[in-house]
């Protein structure tokens, strides 16, 4: 390597990295980004997109599954698991080998290695533990991401107890699985497995699934699950896990301490992810942490100055799409531009089980705490024409208003393709429109996003078909 | 069913009037086109005539009421066939009908475009209605849905505030800010003239004199425009100064030749008799017209570079001063011009000129030389870009080669606002002005 001094290097290329370093090639920053194992990082790798593929075959199937209520035959149904990965693995390669270009097509130098920090403006690299480099940068953004949170004693090792990374790419079907925790990752894998014909039980400490979703969307979903096949447990706490030859034997507890046992073939650890902290040389400089996220202001800014942190390691809410923005923020104030701090309350938050829930902005339930006089408004797929049409009238959309100036506070769906309708809620908040111009917008006939605008009429009393 | 006549808009700026004087009372027959009252404006007295016919059922507003906002309904009139007892339970607000546009009395021609009066800020709208926050000057405020809900509803004027959203849009932090922090002095005629940023209160100003030591005389609405807005121009408005002697032998020879050439109409009166002033405000133009760039009002938008020399001309009148504008100024003749300024004049004293008379216009001539003044610094009229002070020609020593000699000089001074304009190009300007004094045939190229 001939060159070794940069503008800004940025250590790691998952989503937030990677597109700090794009941003940070258009800003006319020479740029380099540091990465040892993938470009496009867990999300691209070992996260949302080859989840988004299982995900898809699964859907597919469970559609083959019910060929006949849309007049279809489809006899002999199955599947072959490993063309599933295959798949899964084929487009996770292909978006990958997308950001190696990207980043070359931006002139951003990648420079294949860990990068440590050694003191300020200087990053060391190293391949297979062994130093091969130091680079030199006016700017350097840490963006190391998260891995599992490994729970003593519900530690994964792989075989018996997966992490996402085993749960992406099994050798077999198991025949029945325990998945502990119901946020965003353990339900999709619940739901994928489910959908593939594994009897899965999801454990949950916390008083509903998806703990962080509006309670009664989280409620709506639980119903729909249930009905799918899965087993949900809630307020309900792993004990013990005793592994077997070829199972695992998990103790359970419920709120009043009783316990029960469950024999499954496979567990998925989901229990949260925690940042990339370690081994990067912050305690030699002096950067402060919390909680296991590098502690930064508004703009990124770690206590160190020209050392930065974006992403999953600068903490919650750990997505990619969090992640992009924080690290374009974090670099346009760098370059000087006019950046604001990012609202956490308009990220929006996405899940793909079978049914979809996606939501911005306060649950109900948050927005009362935080002293709003609220308007909600709710409006079921049942009486939407499109969802009837698609076969696929379960579901529901949820507005939450401020009563007194009508500002959109919140934003909370279930049902099919949900995820593509949240969007049009997270522009409305950031443009700040009121009741009145969500009124007004047209939406188009028929539609799901239909039932978006009902939702708001329903809020203040002038739902139409309803 | 009833009508409602609402306090009109005379000028696209107005937002309150003061309601004068009824000229028709309760159960007075109206057809379209009666005079029903008069109505202050900052700046002139207007009538303002019924479009509908009736009966005049009932007053709203009583005479001599002060900031009665734009589209506020001041009475109702009864269609025919109906009597008192159609008032009852007639909500004004919800029939709302904007008065006829405004007619300026005798021969002022009619100019207050309708479409100005009803695109006025409906200020009596309901709460859900989002378009209230009209910006005063007339020019669109960019602003969120939200942040101008929030804004009305803590009835701060949106066009004050700084906004910090994408291309300057006005967001709810902007709002929040404000809320909490209070609104800025900004350049905006918004707002009452005792609003200002840093100014004394009433007690306070009030406590410093013994109470018997003087008469308090309340505002009237010009008084209170002028407050307002030249507080804004000095507070707002970076001004800086360039002064000049102009030698006037020349120009009060053509003066005399010109006035001495006047033909007479029929009452034997000469049809012009051209001032020292009105060769000022063609100087001025046709100076604007050689020194382009000079030409020019700052907005924060970009610089208006306007094409048209039209000169204000500062007329004193009882009570304040309005500031006529003689439009195309470098196209007119001496005569015109002098004629012109002179009609002007006459309406504003009577306060009977339009707000388009008054309105626009890129720079603006100052006389107090009548007085005895020698030389004093003018206030900007935003927008426009200059203000021309003059002083009177007076018989002062010049040196001339090695020689003094004895020549009529008048000392000048232009303020300059100098976003719009910076100090060569004003010195341009300036130059060109006197070049057009000293030589007035320069004037004719």
């Amino acid at each position: 390597m001939s060159d070794t001094n940069f503008d800004v290097v940025i250590i790691g290329a998952g989503p937030g990295g990677y597109v700090t370093a794009i941003r940070a090639a258009q800003l006319g920053f020479k740029t380099a980004i540091v990465e040892d194992k993938y470009l496009g990082g867990i999300c691209l790798n070992w996260g949302c997109i080859p989840t988004k593929a299982l995900l898809r075959s699964a859907e597919i199937y469970d559609f083959m599954k019910r060929a006949k209520e849309y007049g279809l035959n489809a006899e002999k149904i199955g599947f072959d698991g490993k063309a599933i990965v295959e798949r899964s693995r084929g487009v996770s390669a292909r978006l990958s080998g997308g950001v190696q270009h990207l980043l070359k097509k931006n002139k951003v130098t990648i420079i294949d290695g860990r990068g440590i920090l050694k003191g300020k403006g200087a990053v060391e690299v190293s391949k297979d533990g062994k130093p091969v480099s130091t680079i030199q940068a006016k700017h350097i953004i840490l963006a190391t991401g998260a891995r599992p949170r490994a729970l003593p004693g519900l530690e994964a090792d792989g075989k018996l107890i997966w992490s996402y990374f085993e749960a992406l790419v099994p050798d077999e079907m198991p025949k029945s699985m325990l998945v502990i925790g119901s946020g965003a990752i353990g339900i999709e894998f619940a739901s994928f497995y489910n959908s593939m014909g594994v009897d899965v039980t999801v454990v949950e400490v916390m008083k509903q699934i998806m703990p962080v979703e509006d309670e009664e969307i989280s409620k709506f979903a639980r119903k729909q699950l249930e009905k799918h096949g899965l087993k949900i447990m809630t307020e309900a706490k792993v004990a013990k896990l005793d592994k077997g030859a070829n199972n695992v034997t998990a103790t359970i507890e419920d709120k009043n301490g009783k316990s029960q046992q469950l024999v499954v073939d496979r567990v998925i650890s989901a229990v949260g992810v925690v940042g990339n902290i370690e081994n990067l040389g912050l305690e030699d400089l002096g950067i402060k942490t919390d909680r296991g996220c590098i502690v930064i202001d508004d703009f990124g800014r770690t206590n160190i100055s020209g050392i930065y942190a974006i992403g999953d390691v600068a903490g919650p809410p750990m997505l990619a799409h969090k992640a992009e923005h924080e690290g374009v923020i974090c670099i346009e104030k760098i370059a000087g531009k006019n950046a604001h701090p990012m609202d956490k309350n308009q990220i929006p938050g996405c899940t793909y089980c079978h049914p979809q829930v996606a939501s911005v902005g306060l649950t109900e339930a948050k927005a009362k705490a935080a002293g709003h006089e609220v308007k909600v408004g709710r409006f079921p797929f049942l009486a939407n024409g499109k969802a009837i049409a698609l076969g696929e009238d379960q579901g529901l959309i949820k507005t939450i208003f401020d009563k007194q100036t009508g500002q959109l506070l919140g934003a909370h769906m279930v049902g099919a393709e949900v995820t593509e309708l949240i969007q049009g809620f997270v522009i409305a908040m950031k443009l700040e429109t009121t009741e009145e111009e969500l009124m007004h917008t047209v939406f188009p006939h028929p539609t799901l996003s239909e039932m978006m605008h009902e939702s708001v009429l329903d809020a203040y009393g002038r739902v139409i078909h309803m | 069913m009833p009508i409602s006549v609402l306090m009109p808009a005379l000028s696209p700026t107005m937002e309150k009037g003061k309601l004068a004087k009824w000229l028709m009372k309760e159960g007075d027959k109206v057809a379209s086109g009666d005079v029903l009252a008069e109505i202050e404006t900052d700046k002139a007295t207007m009538e303002i005539e019924a479009v509908d016919e009736g009966t005049l059922g009932k007053v709203l507003i009583a005479d001599g009421t002060d900031d009665v906002p734009v589209n506020q309904p001041i009475a109702i009139i009864l269609e025919e066939g109906e009597d008192q007892s159609a008032l009852d339970g007639f909500n004004p607000t919800a029939e709302a009908k904007p008065a006829g546009a405004p007619q300026a009395t005798a021969d002022a021609p009619q100019t207050v475009a309708p479409t100005e009066t009803q695109n006025a800020p409906t200020l009596t709208a309901s709460a859900t209605t989002p378009d209230t926050a009209s910006s005063p000057k007339g020019a669109r405020v960019f602003s969120s849905p939200l942040a101008r809900r929030i804004a009305s509803q803590n009835s701060i004027d949106i066009s004050l505030l700084t906004g910090t959203g994408p291309h300057g849009r006005v967001v709810k932090r902007d709002v929040e800010k404000a809320i909490k922090e209070g609104v800025a002095a900004k350049a905006s005629s918004a707002a009452s003239g005792t609003a200002l940023a840093g100014a004394m209160t009433d007690d306070e100003i009030f406590k410093m004199y013994e109470p018997d030591s003087y008469e308090l005389v309340p505002h009237d609405s010009m008084r209170k425009i002028i407050a307002e807005r030249l507080t804004q121009s000095k507070q707002t408005v970076p001004h800086f100064y360039l002064s000049v002697d102009c030698e006037l032998d020349s120009l009060l020879a053509v003066r005399s030749k010109l006035n001495a050439s006047a033909p007479k109409d029929s009452d034997g009166k000469p049809v012009w008799k051209i001032s020292v002033n009105d060769f000022i405000v063609k100087a001025m133009a046709m100076a604007l017209q050689k020194v382009p760039d000079a030409n020019a009002s700052w907005a924060p938008g970009g610089m208006l570079k306007h094409k048209k020399s039209d000169v204000g001309v500062a007329v004193s009148i009882p009570g304040g001063l309005i500031t006529p504008v003689v439009r195309d100024a470098e196209t007119k003749g001496l005569a015109q011009i002098s004629t012109e300024i002179k009609d002007m004049a006459k309406r504003a004293r009577n306060r009977k000129l339009m707000p388009h008379e008054y309105q626009g216009g890129s720079t603006a001539v100052s006389n107090l030389g009548m007085f005895g003044i020698k030389n004093f610094s003018a206030v900007i009229n935003p927008p426009h870009g200059t203000i021309l002070a003059v002083g009177g020609g007076e018989k002062r020593p010049v040196v001339v080669g090695d020689k003094v000699e004895v020549r009529t000089v008048m000392s000048v001074t232009l303020s300059t606002d100098h976003r719009a304009v910076d100090g060569a190009l004003g010195a341009l300007l300036l130059g060109a002005f006197k070049e057009c004094i000293q030589e007035p045939a320069m004037m004719l190229v």
